[in-house]
């Protein structure tokens, strides 16, 4: 940290604390102090004036600038996913695709992904195997090496991988309970590396069988449901889980998980869970994720800005017709983006006034749009005869 | 146990799928299935595919057993004494037809002298792996693939003499090149074709150079006296025609000179080239507005009133006039009739057309440019010998592209050229480049083909010695002359009241929705508000229900249609689109109000 080094005086520049936001102004300080004294005050003077111009004028059309400043590069992205660090499997969606599912606020997308940070022994490779088992989602599928229906005794035979079963902290009888648990209409028995199923009722017990063999295999056994792989990777010096499928609630829950660093690219959940400022920062990290990953360049002030309209209702809405452009309370507005006569109907039907103070609905009637020459008025009325 | 699909639909299964489609091979050949059914193996799935359904592309190959072709040195003799056709070899199974599928599992050589005992099939000719346009690129196979097929579209394109009867024909958009070459450099597609007797293009001196700038991106620099001498000089023929259409009543249209009480007379100015039938005399020099063919009409059903007030059978002029832009030489009128049995009046125009700048030209590998600069002959950069090139063509148009082929072409057609015979480029099957060079520098010149040359302007060698060559240029279709077009003032559509659209109904160019946010994202709100009112209008609009209002200027009275007389109307400045709205609105049963509202 520079903090330990020189610095100006705060006192000595109280004029231009006023005039600059807090945190240009604290490494101002710091940075002239290296300079001349007899140019630190000129070198305020300077910057105040370039922190001036860097702002945007009123009037500025700020949106139409972020949406071209999106759009643009957009036109540029390439549609290639990316492998999931050696997981040829695994295709992450990247790019447009992805770009489009964030700004459209989907509620399911395409590759949901957690990054989960562990803490401090976990972090440094203890037990990290364990920590793997424990996280991914395992079925019956899985532990069962092998089913055989057996029509002279009516019975379902399971033969379970033991070895696996070690390898999760499992026991016979605890999948026996699992399954009993699923199954309420079968027995179940342990005979050695087999699991026994048995129908309860008489009524057509083979069928019951045939049914039982397709269903076993989906039963969820341990793990956290949803996380379909689990890659640990190091990253910066410590084992990070990266992960295939998401589920932020119980991840945190792990008392392993270091749940301030966690995260998931299900900006809906993220919703759901911590609420929607930090979706709001999902969302900007995303997108910015997406556009670096791209080599492209977008100032973050855009996509900020964009993040802020998907939630400034206090839910996160999507770019689309049904989401923050059903909320423009212009009539014309909303009807030149889609479906034109439902939104003249509806606005009828509830006798909707449109004021006219948007700029699309200016181009429609040919007056001028309330931006940049054409938002200035006279502040003056004319008496009115 | 492999699956068995026929043209995309399961069949059945066979255990032994390699016997199984030599079996069908062998009856293919013996004549028992049809030549076009195709037979693929697919490892990968176990899957054994028949095709026999349309459009699919197949080409020929000779079969090859034990590493020995199937057609011999005697069927060759028996081609050649027309003893045996083509045909035969198909159905004797010396050549079969193979499917992009059933390629999948052939290996063919290109040449006999590759045959191993692997090998299943011999190509006819390697030219045979493309198609016919393709196989007319010489020294194809030192190409990039993309710039074959780009230079195959181009070639399409390109002026020539497409029927020997043109001048008796009538067909729309004609392109025809005064004085088209044999191509020095040429492949056998070109005797097969007899394009000799068809060609389309020129044998051009083409320096790779970049000159004063006027050949960037892609331009071409053209010789002034080269055009003068009659390079890519054209003729373009465009028909125009008249029907005398039958009406109910008995009426019909009737070809004449229009009377002067005809409605929608234009002047006798525009009529002065008929002759007394109504139609425009041969080598008539027509401009744009002249009228060609005159016509008059019977009244339309549900024209203006004045024609039925005003008694009598009054008509309408319908004569055919040049339309904007458009101006040439009356070549040909025509007078038949059609199915119907009306009579039909064809006239075609004919308008020579010169390279000018703008002009499209190609060579055969896909280097399309248009011309940038046409220079003097004095103002063209010359060699030691004083040849002055009829095409600067750009260096920076080759590396990124990798058409080896066109500098290739170059050279070949310089050797061409001085030892004057044809030069064979046929692709995988050419005259060897190498050879091309030894011959070249036997002739006199560089083997490299680059000759020392000399600036116009200062007399002064250049540093670096020029690639100089012939080669054979085509001039394509497009011309600028046909795409010209601007407009300030002009018709509007009759709904909307904007701007027509289109360069034939002498339209605007559109400022569409990303241009206009160019100006919203400048902030520059009145210049939007000005580039967007071609369709301004001012209504009234009664400040009491908020409906338009009519003014009726016989009266010179402004009124409310609800309100009446006594509404306090006032005039609103708003594009005419948003008036259409408002009645839309109104025709579906809503109301739309506009509160009124003074701005300063
Ligand atoms: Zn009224």
């Amino acid at each position: 940290m520079t903090g330990k080094e020189k610095m100006l005086e705060k006192s000595e520049f109280k004029e231009f604390e006023k005039k600059l936001p807090k945190k240009v102004f604290e490494t101002a300080l710091q940075e002239f102090a290296t300079l001349p004294k007899s140019k630190q005050k000129k070198a305020m003077e300077l910057l105040v004036k370039q922190y001036l111009n860097s702002l945007a004028e009123p009037g500025e059309c700020v949106g139409l600038v972020t949406a071209q400043s999106i759009g643009e590069p957009g036109t540029q992205m390439t549609l290639n996913t990316f492998h999931f660090a050696g997981v040829s499997e695994m295709n992450v969606t990247t790019g447009l695709p992805r770009l489009i599912e964030i700004l459209d606020a989907r509620k399911s997308i395409s590759t949901a992904m957690m990054t989960i940070y562990l803490k401090k022994p976990y972090s440094e490779g203890k037990d990290l195997d364990v920590i793997a088992r424990k996280l991914k989602a395992m079925h019956m599928e899985e532990f069962i090496e092998e089913i055989s229906v057996d029509i002279a005794s009516l019975q379902l035979r399971l033969k379970i991988k033991k070895q696996k079963l070690g390898d999760y902290d499992l026991r016979m009888d605890k999948i026996s309970r699992i399954l009993k648990k699923n199954f309420k209409n079968f027995d179940f028995k342990v005979d050695n590396e087999f699991i026994i199923a048995k129908p309860l009722t008489r009524e057509d017990p083979l069928k019951q069988l045939y049914r039982l063999r397709e269903r076993v295999k989906t039963v969820f056994v341990s793990g956290v449901k949803g996380i379909k792989y689990v890659l640990p990777v190091k990253r910066e010096g410590e084992y990070v889980i990266l992960t295939s499928g998401t589920n932020l609630k119980e991840v945190l829950n792990l008392e392993f998980v270091d749940g301030s660093r966690t995260r998931t690219n299900d900006i809906l959940e993220v919703e759901s869970i911590l609420g929607v400022e930090a979706a709001r920062q999902a969302i900007v990290d995303e997108v910015y994720d997406i556009i670096q990953r791209q080599g492209l360049n977008v100032d973050v002030r855009h996509i900020l800005l964009v993040a802020d309209t998907m939630c400034f209702n206090g839910k996160v809405q999507g770019v689309t017709r049904y989401g923050i452009v059903k909320e423009k309370p212009s009539v014309l507005a909303r009807a030149s983006f889609e479906t034109p006569i439902r939104h003249f109907v509806e606005a009828s039907v509830l006798g909707e006034i449109d004021s006219l103070n948007s700029v699309l609905e200016n181009v429609m009637i040919n007056q001028p749009i309330p931006i940049g020459t054409g938002l200035p008025r006279l502040v003056m009325k004319r008496e009115e005869k | 146990m492999a699956e068995v699909y026929i043209s995309g639909k399961y069949v059945g299964t066979v255990d032994n799928a390699k016997e199984f489609i030599d079996q069908i091979k062998t009856e293919r050949r013996l004549g028992n299935l049809p030549i076009d059914l195709n037979i693929q193996y697919d490892e990968d799935y176990d899957q054994v595919i028949i095709e026999t359904s349309k459009g699919r592309v197949s080409r020929p190959l000779i079969l090859v057993k034990d590493g020995k072709p199937l057609l011999t040195e005697r069927h060759l003799q028996q081609l050649e004494k027309n003893e045996i056709s083509w045909n035969d070899l198909v159905s004797q199974g010396i050549v079969e037809y193979l499917d992009a599928s059933e390629e999948e599992n052939a290996l063919v050589a290109f040449y006999a002298e590759e045959l191993t005992p692997e090998h299943n099939y011999l190509e006819v000719a390697p030219l045979a792996m493309v198609g016919f346009v393709t196989s007319l690129v010489p020294f194809g196979q030192h190409n990039q693939g993309v710039r074959m097929i780009q230079g195959s579209k181009n070639q399409k394109q390109a002026m020539g003499i497409y029927m020997a009867n043109f001048h008796q024909r009538l067909d729309m958009d004609v392109h025809l090149l005064h004085y088209p070459q044999k191509p020095i450099v040429k492949t056998i597609m070109h005797d097969i074709s007899n394009y000799e007797k068809h060609a389309a293009g020129q044998n051009l001196v083409v320096a790779i150079m970049a000159f004063e700038g006027y050949n960037i991106e892609d331009a071409i620099i053209v010789n002034k006296a080269s055009i003068d001498r009659g390079m890519g000089r054209s003729t373009y023929y465009r028909p125009v025609f008249a029907e005398e259409l039958r009406y109910s009543g008995g009426l019909t249209d009737k070809i004449c000179i229009p009377d002067k009480d005809v409605s929608g007379y234009r002047s006798e100015k525009e009529y002065r080239l008929l002759e007394e039938d109504g139609i425009v005399f041969t080598e008539a020099v027509v401009k744009e507005g002249d009228v060609v063919i005159g016509k008059v009409s019977p009244p339309r059903f549900l024209s203006a009133i004045e024609d039925y007030t005003l008694g009598g059978t009054s008509r309408r002029e319908s004569s055919v006039a040049l339309k904007h832009g458009e101006q040439g030489i009356i070549d040909m009128v025509v007078l038949t009739e059609t199915e119907a049995g009306n009579r039909l009046v064809a006239v075609k125009v004919r308008e020579p057309k010169i390279p000018e700048i703008g002009d499209k030209f190609t060579s055969r590998h896909g280097q399309k440019g248009v011309i940038g600069m046409i220079y003097n002959e004095e103002d063209m950069p010359f060699t030691a010998s004083g040849i002055k090139p009829d095409i600067i063509f750009s260096p920076h148009s080759v590396p990124s592209r990798m058409t080896v082929a066109h500098l290739i072409e170059l050279l070949a057609g310089k050797v061409g050229a001085l030892a004057g015979r044809y030069i064979d480029g046929t692709m995988f099957d050419s005259e060897k480049p190498e050879d091309l060079r030894k011959e070249l520098l036997k002739l006199g010149f560089r083997d490299d083909g680059s000759e020392v040359m000399y600036d116009p302007v200062t007399g002064k060698r250049y540093l670096a010695r020029i690639f100089v060559g012939d080669m054979y240029y085509l001039r394509l279709k497009h011309i600028v002359a046909n795409k010209m077009h601007a407009r300030a003032r002009g018709p509007v559509q009759l709904l909307t009241r904007q701007p027509t659209e289109g360069k034939a109904r002498e339209g605007g160019l559109r400022l569409g929705e990303m241009e206009k946010d160019t100006f919203v994202a400048h902030g520059a709100s009145l210049l939007l508000k000005e580039r967007f009112s071609s369709d301004s209008t001012v209504i009234p609009v009664c400040n009491n229900c908020g409906l338009i209002g009519i003014h009726d200027y016989r009266k010179d009275k402004v009124y409310c249609p609800v309100c009446g007389d006594k509404a306090d109307i006032r005039f609103v400045e708003v594009s005419y689109a948003f008036k259409l709205l408002l009645d839309e609105l109104k025709s579906l049963y809503v109301h739309p109000k506009l509160k009124l509202k003074l701005k300063y």
